[in-house]
């Protein structure tokens, strides 16, 4: 394709070019939005109809952990709107921190998720043939709060009592966790890489005031995972916290 | 169209008030408000996501075309969650999505 610098000779100028770009993402940005939409839709109806079983899933997870991620994503957000702004002042070497840090926080977050599905595992919330609610009360692990416990264990033998497939709607709970951190873990793996590919254009000196569209673009898909994850983080941590 | 650059203090306002909104949304979670925990929490999440859409994403220095597909999607998500929503809600059903006899095959 011809190409003059930066600019593709179907279009006339940089702005213009940038423009298009952005527009071309906002419509990609669009489809995510009815994807992610359409999992928040099965969530809202399956929460609706199994709410205590789903409520008993929810209260399992670690708010600390989550809260703390909250933090950390919203933080990688700060970085990556940073990231844009050196690069429209023509901050080379700003571009380039700011694009790490934000690479940094992705993976601490990533690997705070890796923790927390671990437990999941020791804790047998799994969907899948060892799935058992009544497991995790009866066989306490090292680091356990016993009053988080012992109110766990309350909850779960008042739910068994009043509805024994209480296990088969906690697995539904536990397959939309999965699915949907699952989904947007996948998407903060996809966005690192794209990470990766900017801060190697920023050690190269690619992107300033006149030419920093791929930037911006990475950046508008950054964003997008982080109002995912602001939504996932109330719906799948804290619909029942006010036992 | 000159580009019009976000200033890092507006970022960190807009920072600012993502961080507040978590705590809040945390403290309203163990508050026992009935019906309007969920609410809240979405409000709350909304008004977000709003703010990172608008500064981070410089949606409100975008250009009216970008705006509308924005919009857009908006309004997409509204019918998908209203028209489903409305159809599971006027169905018939204890405990489980639709009774096992009902409307499926007419």
């Amino acid at each position: 394709m011809h190409r003059t610098g930066d600019l593709y000779g179907h279009f006339q100028t940089l702005e213009q070019q940038k423009e298009t770009a952005t527009l071309g993402m906002w419509i990609f940005l669009v489809t995510e939005v009815l994807f992610f939409g359409g999992l928040f839709l099965t969530y809202t109806i399956n929460r609706s109809a199994f709410s205590t079983a789903f409520g008993i899933g929810s209260n399992t997870l670690d708010i600390t952990l989550g809260a703390g991620n909250t933090v950390v994503l919203i933080m990688s957000s700060l970085t990556m709107a940073m990231a844009v702004w050196s690069a429209q002042v023509g901050k080379k070497k700003l571009v380039s921190i700011f694009l790490i840090a934000t690479l940094g926080l992705g993976t601490v977050f990533l690997g705070v998720k890796a923790i927390e599905y671990k437990q999941k595992f020791d804790h047998h919330l799994v969907p899948g043939r060892s799935f058992d609610m009544k497991y995790h009360p009866t066989h306490p692990m090292p680091g356990d709060d016993p009053k988080e416990l012992a109110l766990e264990k309350k909850e779960v033998e008042e739910a068994f009592a009043h509805d024994p497939d209480i296990n088969a709607h906690g697995q539904l709970y536990f397959s939309l966790y999965f699915g949907m951190t699952g989904l947007h873990a996948l998407h903060m793996i996809v966005g690192a890489g794209l990470l990766l590919w900017l801060i190697k254009g920023s050690f190269a000196g690619r992107f300033t005031p006149q030419y920093n569209t791929p930037v911006e673009i990475v950046g508008l898909y950054w964003h997008f995972v982080d109002i995912v994850w602001i939504y996932l983080f109330p719906l799948l941590y804290l619909i029942d916290r006010h036992r | 169209m000159s580009e019009h650059i976000v200033s890092p203090r507006v970022y960190i306002v807009i920072f600012a008030s993502l961080m507040l909104g978590t705590a809040i949304t945390i403290w309203a979670a163990f508050q026992n408000f009935g019906k309007f925990n969920i609410v809240i929490a979405l409000a709350i999440a909304t008004i977000k996501a709003t703010l990172v859409v608008l500064y981070f994403m410089h949606a409100r220095y975008s250009p009216k075309r970008t705006q509308l597909v924005i919009v857009c999607s908006v309004f997409w998500l509204a019918i998908m969650l209203a028209l489903t929503l409305a159809d599971y809600d006027t169905r018939p059903h204890e405990g489980r999505l639709a009774s096992a006899n009902t409307c499926y095959h007419a």
